[in-house]
């Protein structure tokens, strides 16, 4: 392979190490210090992408994080598949596989390339005019169609293999970035002692350095300063030097969001090694040396692929010895762009001439070029670029003392490197809210007033002059040092020499000659806006920013408009005739570039996203057939299916053998609080609706707790152990939301109230033994308890022990039989539980689960917080006067009960359906309505909120919300379903079985 | 992530910490004798200011104690913490000038 275009000699390329990789299937040769973009370069190559709307041929333009064009998916088998990456920041190994993308059926021949014909059809809002409807064609023609045609690259579809780790840091100083200003700025930081960390995108520190040549610091050649700088932070132990890292988050209070690639670059990753580490850094101070980002200049054809920023060429010749063309054509508005010029005339490049907008450009850049006698052309356009996949040459036009452009010639190039001045990177310091300044005279938004501990220096100050950079960050490291608590000592001001800093520029639409069209002038080249786009939607009306971005989709997507936001600002204020400033500039937003979903999520995915929580029984309802569902972080016992049983059949069989003889059921997730001192009783007066000084001790009450708005948030029973001793329980996903409401009131309403709180829920574990045979079996192992219905009634406790160990015992009953609760030390669960169950086998019972316990309380007429209330439920909603404690002067909600809206006549109200067809088993959430069909847009009377198939009453059975319902009962309402259909069902009571509570007290 | 300061345990981050709503926001000693309106002010108006907020913290992940916290809401910094039941402090005390800030008594 012929490598006309690699020179020997570059900053960041290692030539005894050749690497072959492979783009769209052929392979390419490159080096170790190669990124993909300097590789294909290097071997001539400047085609790499297809634009996102319009497919044009697109080669590279940039260098760094800000390339719109050339936009790459990596894929590395087994699920290792990364999308839009760009080429200029992928490095390269041996075997590297990376493919173009947005084109079809290849890069070179790409048929979306029909849509650039049809550009004036696909200009500005031409989603929002198109795409208005029919409904039904999103979903077959515009969806697929467009997703097919438009957008980037593919998401991968397999799971992620790679792990990612996450790491929690403080430091005295964060610096951000590691060029010329930020290393200078951690070498006096770093020398007064404090912790200090630096993070740099690239994989060699430097920045803008590593492509200067010519450059002296203090005496010394640029580049090694620089290893010379490096080295001295290595040697610092509490300097941690983070490459390959992108602060890509600035949030509150200097906490910055840092994301480290560790494998990425590497040929064979060793195992176990986490691809990424999320860092989350909390600095005393941080310092931003992030740089500038050059500007493309905005003309027609100045995205055919050989345009290029002309730092760009530059970097692409001194860091990797990548010849960007041998005939090149430089059209500035800058200083800067001179040295790319001279540099690359120096490796052999022919400079066919230097176009400057200026009309009497002066200083050192231009006077070397002269002297080289590069021709330059000064007052001078690009007004037209010419070449199908790659340009060949360029139209140049002279600007007249009237501004006047006109045509001169067509000069020949294979490359054109372009330069409109610097951007400084404010991403990050507009992320930390700071405010941003315009330095008019310079045309660029600069740091303005800082809202944080932070300061940035260097470029991204707009500092370009590289002595002032240096000695920026001398002084800001010293100073930030200094701030956290440390004495710093000062570096004597570096010396710099022969650096030819940028020092003008300029934004929007270069001059055209008069008549002439904008043409294809590219402002958003990720976006495929352009200058007409921008133009017309000030024309349509769209005067903010912000809204000439969402409309046009400038500065939108992975790119952020890093290289476009300023030529679009530019545009836009000149079309609607106001300046820059005034018409503003669009939110920086983060990721400064896209983060991986993995290092976000971290170790928490898959059974590690949330915790799980097993009651001290599921491995003995494992083992016995149980299938679970979540309730919470809990997994319950759903049902336990015998052989061949559906859901359906295995909760019937398990209701009706409740009902006939006994169950057994696992109730340990329930909420438990203890709740002790000499005012429990009273902290129970306030916090529930019902009254508990009178509760005697061994009693048990079911107790209904409201919100201060008086909503139903949560019940329970609870039990009175001692005269200073409660044991509450709550539901099972209520249970943190109590005790954090009883906290709340507890510390800070209630303060003089002497009680402690303690969630006992993993310190019990409680077995429902429930049905007509309960009593028999839990005698047997019950010693000094008497279970007799006369010394224990329903709803009453007593403490003393099941076999042999300490137990609270509750009788108590959630499905309306006779029941009792077994309350014994989590580690003892299981083995009673086993005792239990041999026990309960003999008398034909059986375990059951979360929905047959669901049936069983629905027939009684049972709530259950959270499924037949929804937040804004009464306990008069509910039928449920009876928890009020009325003789008691307050309790939380209380108040909020007699407010005029809680005692309309329409409030929603608990109640029971009876379907006309006894098979119809209404969806929960189904709608209440009057009548069959009812007219559009009239208001449902309630909802459905339970509904069973019941085994004891043989037919389905119904809980719903219902305006008015108790008022009417025996009415006929209609239940709607999803086939459009509304059955019928009569109002009835809740309460479905045993409505005298006969069984209960058995 | 906010980094606040309990008053109890120090600086730790947000994550052990649970929002509580707006601070010094009393519940009448005897509501039963505050009127309609009254009692629907303290159950849902809030002051939700552009600027200065008094604002109750929990440190739910440590030592489990409710908190109050003067925070700005534009810039987010944390002014100064203190313990429930003390009094709202000065904008003296918080080094603000009067003129900046408006406290909703
Ligand atoms: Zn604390």
């Amino acid at each position: 392979m012929s490598s006309a275009y690699r020179l020997p000699h570059a900053t960041c390329i290692d030539y005894t190490k050749p690497l072959r990789f492979t783009f769209d299937g052929k392979s390419y040769q490159g080096f170790h210090g190669d990124t993909v973009a300097s590789a294909l370069l290097a071997q001539g190559v400047h085609l790499m992408g297809r634009s996102f709307k319009y497919h044009r041929p697109r080669g590279v333009m940039a260098a760094g994080a800000e390339e719109p064009n050339a936009l790459l998916d990596v894929s590395r088998g087994g699920g290792r598949s990364v999308p839009n990456l760009r080429a200029t920041q992928v490095e390269l190994y041996d075997g590297l596989v990376v493919k173009s993308q947005n084109r079809f059926p290849s890069l070179r021949f790409d048929v979306g390339a029909i849509n650039d014909l049809l550009a004036p059809l696909f200009g500005a809002g031409f989603y929002y005019k198109t795409f208005m409807g029919p409904r039904k064609a999103w979903a077959h023609l515009y969806e697929p169609v467009i997703r097919h045609a438009a957008g980037l690259g593919h998401a991968p579809s397999k799971p992620d293999p790679d792990t990612y780790a996450n790491q929690f840091a403080h430091c005295d100083v964060l610096i951000v970035g590691g060029g010329a200003a930020g290393l200078a700025a951690a070498l006096s930081a770093g020398r007064s002692g404090a912790r200090v960390i630096v993070a740099d995108e690239q994989a060699q520190w430097g920045g803008g350095l590593l492509a200067e040549r010519g450059v002296e610091i203090d005496g010394q050649p640029v580049q090694a300063w620089l290893a010379q700088t490096v080295r001295a932070l290595q040697a610092m132990p509490h300097v941690r030097l983070l490459s390959r890292t992108t602060a890509f988050g600035y949030f509150q209070q200097n906490f910055i969001g840092l994301v480290e690639r560790l494998t990425d670059h590497l040929a064979h990753p060793p195992q176990g090694q986490p691809r990424e580490r999320l860092w989350q850094v909390r600095a005393k101070r941080v310092i931003l040396a992030t740089g500038a980002i050059e500007r493309p200049l905005v003309f027609s054809g100045n995205d055919r692929p050989g345009v290029m920023l002309a730092g760009a060429a530059r970097q692409f010749l001194n860091r990797y010895g990548a010849l960007v063309g041998k005939s090149v054509l430089v059209f500035t508005a800058d200083d800067a762009a001179y040295q790319a010029a001279i540099d690359l005339a120096q490796a052999g490049a022919t400079v066919m001439a230097i176009v400057d907008l200026r009309e009497n450009p002066q200083g050192p850049g231009i006077e070397a070029a002269r002297a080289l006698s590069l021709p330059v052309l000064t007052s001078h356009v690009v007004i037209e670029t010419f070449g199908r996949l790659r340009i060949n040459a360029a139209a140049l036009g002279r600007i007249g003392p009237d501004g006047d452009v006109t045509p001169v010639k067509i000069e020949q190039c294979d490359a054109l490197l372009m330069s409109g001045g610097f951007t400084p990177s404010v991403h990050l310091f507009s992320q930390s809210r700071g405010k941003l300044h315009y330095d008019a005279d310079r045309q660029i938004f600069v740091p303005g007033i800082s809202a944080q501990q932070e300061c940035s220096i260097g470029a991204a100050k707009g500092t370009f002059a590289l002595q002032e950079s240096v000695q920026e960050g001398f002084a800001a490291g010293a100073e930030a040092a200094e701030q956290a608590g440390f004495k710093s000592q000062t570096i004597a001001p570096s010396r710099v020499r022969h650096d030819v800093p940028s020092c003008a520029g300029f934004s929007g639409a270069v001059p055209r000659p008069k008549g002439q069209r904008a043409g294809k002038a590219f402002v958003d080249f990720q976006n495929d806006v352009k200058v007409t786009d921008i133009i017309s939607a000030t024309q349509e009306g769209f005067k903010s920013i912000e809204h000439v971005k969402r409309y046009t989709t400038t500065g939108m997507a992975t790119d952020q408009g890093k290289t476009s936001n300023m030529n679009a600002l530019a545009v836009a204020a000149d079309a609607l005739g106001r300046t820059i400033p005034d018409v503003g500039l669009t939110t920086f937003r983060m990721p400064y570039t896209p983060v991986t979903f993995g290092s976000i999520a971290g170790l928490a995915r898959g059974d590690l996203f949330d915790p799980v929580r097993k009651t001290p029984i599921h491995g003995w309802a494992q083992h016995h057939g149980a299938l679970f569902e979540d309730v919470g972080l809990w997994k319950r016992a759903h049902y336990f299916p015998q052989k061949g049983e559906s859901l359906h059949q295995a909760v019937l069989r398990e209701c009706r053998t409740v009902r006939s003889k006994a169950g057994l059921f696992d109730a340990s997730t329930l909420g438990k609080i203890e709740i002790v001192g000499p005012d429990a009783a009273e902290f129970l007066n306030r916090l529930y609706t019902n009254a508990w000084s009178k509760l005697a001790v061994g009693r048990c009450r079911y107790g209904v707790m409201l919100n201060e708005q008086g909503f139903v948030m949560d019940d329970g029973v609870i039990g009175r152990l001692a005269d200073e001793r409660f044991h509450v329980t709550t539901t099972t996903t209520g249970a943190p939301r109590v005790l954090a409401h009883m906290e709340d009131y507890l510390q800070t309403e209630f303060p003089e109230l002497d009680v402690w709180l303690t969630s006992t829920t993993e310190q019990w574990a409680v077995i429902a033994v429930q049905g007509p045979l309960a009593r028999q079996i839990l005698q047997p192992f019950v010693t000094d308890i008497d279970l007799s219905p006369d010394a224990m009634p329903h709803m009453s406790v007593r403490t003393g022990h099941i076999c042999g160990v300490e137990t609270r015992l509750f009788r108590v009953s959630f499905t309306g039989e006779l029941g009792f609760e077994v309350n014994v030390p989590s580690g003892q669960g299981r083995m009673v539980w086993e005792a239990l169950w041999a026990e309960a086998e003999k008398h034909g019972a059986c375990a059951y689960g979360t929905e047959a316990m669901h049936v069983l309380r629905a027939e009684k007429g049972f709530i259950i917080v959270g499924q037949d209330t929804d937040g804004t439920v009464t306990p008069a909603d509910l039928g449920m006067d009876w928890v009020i404690g009325q003789t008691k002067p307050d309790f939380v909600g209380k108040r909020s009960l007699v407010r005029a809206d809680m005692r309309k006549a329409d409030r929603p109200q608990f109640v029971g359906l009876q379907t006309h067809d006894p098979h119809f088993v209404p969806d929960e959430g189904a709608q209440v309505v009057a009548v069959a069909e009812p007219a559009t847009g009239s208001a449902a009377l309630g909802f459905v909120t339970s509904a069973y198939d019941s085994a004891t009453l043989g037919r389905s059975i119904a809980l719903a919300l219902v305006a008015n319902g108790r008022a009417r009962k025996g009415e006929t309402v209609y239940l709607t379903r999803l086939d459009g259909q509304a059955l019928p069902a009569t109002i009835v009571d809740p309460v479905f079985y045993d409505k005298e509570g006969a069984r209960l007290h058995a | 992530m906010l980094l606040i300061d309990c008053p109890h345990c120090g600086p730790r981050p947000e994550l052990e910490f649970r929002y509580g709503g707006e601070a010094h926001v009393a519940r009448p000693a005897e509501p039963a004798t505050v009127d309609d309106a009254q009692w629907m002010a303290f159950l849902y108006l809030r002051s939700n200011p552009k600027g200065l907020h008094f604002e109750r913290w929990r440190h739910m992940s440590g030592c489990g104690r409710f908190f109050n916290c003067a925070r700005d809401t534009v810039s987010d910094k944390i002014l100064k913490t203190y313990p429930a039941g003390q009094a709202r402090p000065s904008l003296e005390a918080l080094g603000l000038a009067p003129v900046d800030h408006e406290v909703r008594a």
